[in-house]
């Protein structure tokens, strides 16, 4: 599983936010999108995702360029965790994990247990029983990144994975992350602050310069 | 399936819930039909004559109170990029929240209807009719204006947009619903009715997941 861009561009409300964007992606690697506000990361993000069409160029994925039906199968091999945390506040942190697990298409009890452990992992046991309206900004983000724990997916995108995170989590995302990277997957990641990733390339939006 | 059944069950959780919509679509429903009542006068016949309509229209409208929310509040969170994002495709992903929206407005009004049919003197052989008509009727007023709220996502005032959008397009089933009800009053055969209203519920299931697959991604952007 490898993923590749060629050429890219992006127009967003009439305004080319860039173009030209190429870069490769092999097992294990992480790419950090760098840039100003509004230079167009969370779209790149989006554009991975597919929930935004390329306006020029192509993603490739195993050296092929998914068509439409292809997209739907890809869906499920990346996870996309963007700005929002998408924890419904009725609902237990628990239950918000087992219903993303099941939505993954794991069974309940599977569901159920991969939920656990994930809370367990994010350091959230005591707090997975309370419904998530009492959590706060930093745990609700924890039961986010959790999610990414629930299933094996190649590529995690992540869009400022770290807001509302205190220190102590920030080294426990950064664990997870050289976790993924260790097992062959790979991560693109968008941040304004420092985030554990060594050894990651570094993307310069919106002139695409590789470092 | 075990992921549709997951949304399902999570919509029927969420709507059952303290901001559920399911017990304010049912108090307009049975609030508005009463009200014909004590607007035209109490005559028997008067009420037995406009009972089909009254009660269809008063489902018709009750029907669009949640709708705006259905895809809203997922957006809103961020749950949309989840779903947009699970194996399953995405038509099937609406298809559960219709089907959830459904079981928590439509299956309630129709379950209900037979005691505001006696409420409006309706003859008795027409109240079975009537709950039948809603039961096939219903899920189509779901479907279209799923597509409707699905098309809404992200405008301002989506809940005055959704029944604008909708309304015109369900007109049929309002005309088949009560022209199966008043069949029924006047001793004919309503099935002819009630088939056209199956037929039309066969197609929207069909073109349905489509138009929301287009509608929901068009909000992703």
């Amino acid at each position: 599983m490898a993923l590749g861009v060629d050429r890219l561009a992006c127009i967003r409300g009439e305004r080319q936010l860039f173009s030209d964007l190429t870069f490769r992606l092999a097992p294990g690697e992480a790419l950090l999108l760098h840039g100003p506000n509004g230079s167009g990361k969370s779209s790149l993000l989006r554009m991975l995702a597919g929930f935004l069409a390329p306006a020029a160029g192509r993603i490739v994925w195993d050296g092929t360029v998914p068509d439409d039906e292809e997209a739907d199968g890809l869906r499920g091999r990346f996870c996309y965790l963007g700005h929002q945390d998408a924890v419904k506040p009725q609902l237990s942190a628990r239950d918000n994990l087992v219903f993303w697990a099941r939505l993954s298409g794991l069974a309940a009890e599977r569901a159920e247990a991969a939920a656990d452990q994930a809370l367990d992992a994010a350091g959230l046991q005591r707090q997975k029983r309370l419904p998530s309206r009492y959590l706060s900004a930093g745990q609700k983000r924890r039961v986010a990144l959790a999610r990414l724990l629930l299933t094996d997916v190649p590529l995690w995108l992540l869009d400022e994975p770290s807001n509302a995170l205190d220190r102590a989590a920030v080294d426990w995302l950064g664990g997870i992350l050289a976790q993924h990277r260790a097992k062959g997957g790979m991560v693109v990641l968008a941040s304004h602050v420092p985030v554990p990733l060594p050894d990651a390339r570094l993307l310069e939006l919106p002139d695409g310069r590789l470092t | 399936m075990t992921a549709f059944l997951a949304i399902v069950a999570r919509d029927l959780r969420l709507g059952a819930g303290a901001q559920g919509a399911m017990l304010t679509t049912l108090l307009f429903f049975v609030l508005a039909v009463s009200l014909f009542p004590l607007g035209v006068g109490p005559e028997p016949q008067i009420l037995a004559r406009i009972a089909s309509g009254a009660i269809w229209v008063a489902a018709l409208l009750a029907a669009m109170l949640s709708l705006d929310r259905l895809f809203q509040a997922d957006q809103e969170d961020g749950t949309l990029d989840l779903l947009a994002q699970a194996p399953l495709p995405l038509g099937l992903v609406a298809l559960a929240k219709t089907l959830a929206h459904w079981l928590t407005t439509g299956l309630p009004l129709a379950l209900i209807a037979p005691l505001l049919a006696l409420l409006m003197q309706m003859e008795t052989e027409a109240i079975p009719v009537l709950l039948l008509s809603l039961l096939l009727g219903t899920p189509s007023l779901s479907l279209i204006g799923a597509i409707g709220a699905a098309l809404t996502l992200g405008a301002r005032r989506g809940a005055v947009l959704v029944p604008l959008i909708t309304l015109p397009l369900v007109i049929p089933v309002l005309i088949f619903g009560v022209g199966a009800v008043d069949a029924a009053a006047y001793g004919l055969s309503a099935q002819p009715h009630l088939l056209l209203l199956g037929a039309f519920l066969a197609a929207a299931l069909a073109l349905g997941p489509f138009a929301l697959t287009g509608a929901i991604k068009l909000a992703l952007e």
